[in-house]
């Protein structure tokens, strides 16, 4: 008899396989963004399932909330939503699927017979209140200065999508066509 | 039989290669924009679920978590910006199409 967190895991961890399978396959983009979100989604219930409340309020403002939006904007701009997108050769099918399964196989066969040592020490609470202590503290085991490099990093790219995606010059956006 | 460590690891390693195969067969820049997430996805799985069973006393995968997805976030900014420029100077997203650096 399986236990109701049991069948909940089942069924996220199905969630997110089928649709990310669909994601990936679908020959419509727009569905294949929206089979996307439902994955990310999943993903996000499975860190609920791990009490990771923090990381799982993250993933859907970033992934679900963030991300799959700019994407499906990102179609609107570049794609006829409607339109099927041509099949992959068949021998490249074929291929891809070899090379994903024996990849699969080489890994987690590597990962089943690595016997994993859990520590003995006491369990600490995955907090709001932790996290943030640690993730700006200065201090042995302090993220301040990882988080200041991201910030920067952020910083970074959000000055560099200004600067592609801008263009001055109306013979210079003309060229190519 | 309660899921442990190799369900979670099963999960982020059938994913991480469902998204390979999508970035193989894919032509076209957006969708292989979603596969490179959906790797990143696996990879954020792989480190919470070794926080939380191996680790527990520690807070070291939630953090590279946070930093992954901050990273990801940048890098499909960037990813984005960088197909909507190209999609005006060459009217296609295809990958078979943008093929001047080559030669």
């Amino acid at each position: 008899m399986m236990s109701g967190s049991t069948i909940i895991f089942y069924l996220l961890a199905a969630l997110t396989l089928v649709s990310g399978f669909l994601a990936v396959t679908t020959p419509q983009i727009f569905r294949a963004a929206v089979y996307l979100l439902f994955s990310l989604i999943g993903i996000a219930g499975i860190y609920f399932w791990l009490q990771y409340e923090f990381i799982a309020a993250v993933q859907i403002v970033v992934y679900v909330g963030g991300i799959v939006v700019l994407i499906i904007f990102s179609i609107f701009l570049t794609q006829k939503s409607g339109e099927k997108m041509p099949p992959a050769k068949q021998g490249r099918i074929v291929f891809s699927t070899l090379a994903a399964i024996a990849g699969f196989g080489v890994v987690f066969f590597q990962l089943y017979h690595h016997g994993f040592e859990r520590t003995k020490e006491i369990p600490i609470d995955a907090g709001v209140s932790n996290i943030g202590r640690q993730m700006l503290g200065v201090q042995q085991h302090g993220y301040a200065l990882p988080f200041e490099v991201v910030s920067m990093l952020l910083l970074a790219a959000m000055i560099a999508c200004i600067v592609i995606a801008l263009r001055t010059s109306k013979q210079d956006a003309g060229h190519g066509i | 039989m309660q899921p442990g460590l190799y369900h979670l690891l099963f999960v982020s390693t059938a994913l991480f290669f469902i998204a390979v195969y999508g970035f193989f067969t894919r032509r076209n820049l957006v969708t292989m924009l979603m596969s490179v997430e959906l790797m990143l996805n696996s990879v954020n799985i792989n480190f919470i679920a070794f926080n939380k069973w191996l680790w527990p006393n520690r807070l070291d995968g939630l953090f590279f978590t946070i930093f992954i997805i901050a990273i990801a976030a940048a890098e499909a900014a960037v990813a984005i910006a960088i197909i909507i420029n190209l999609y005006r100077t060459h009217q296609s997203i295809d990958v078979e199409k943008t093929e001047e650096l080559k030669y």
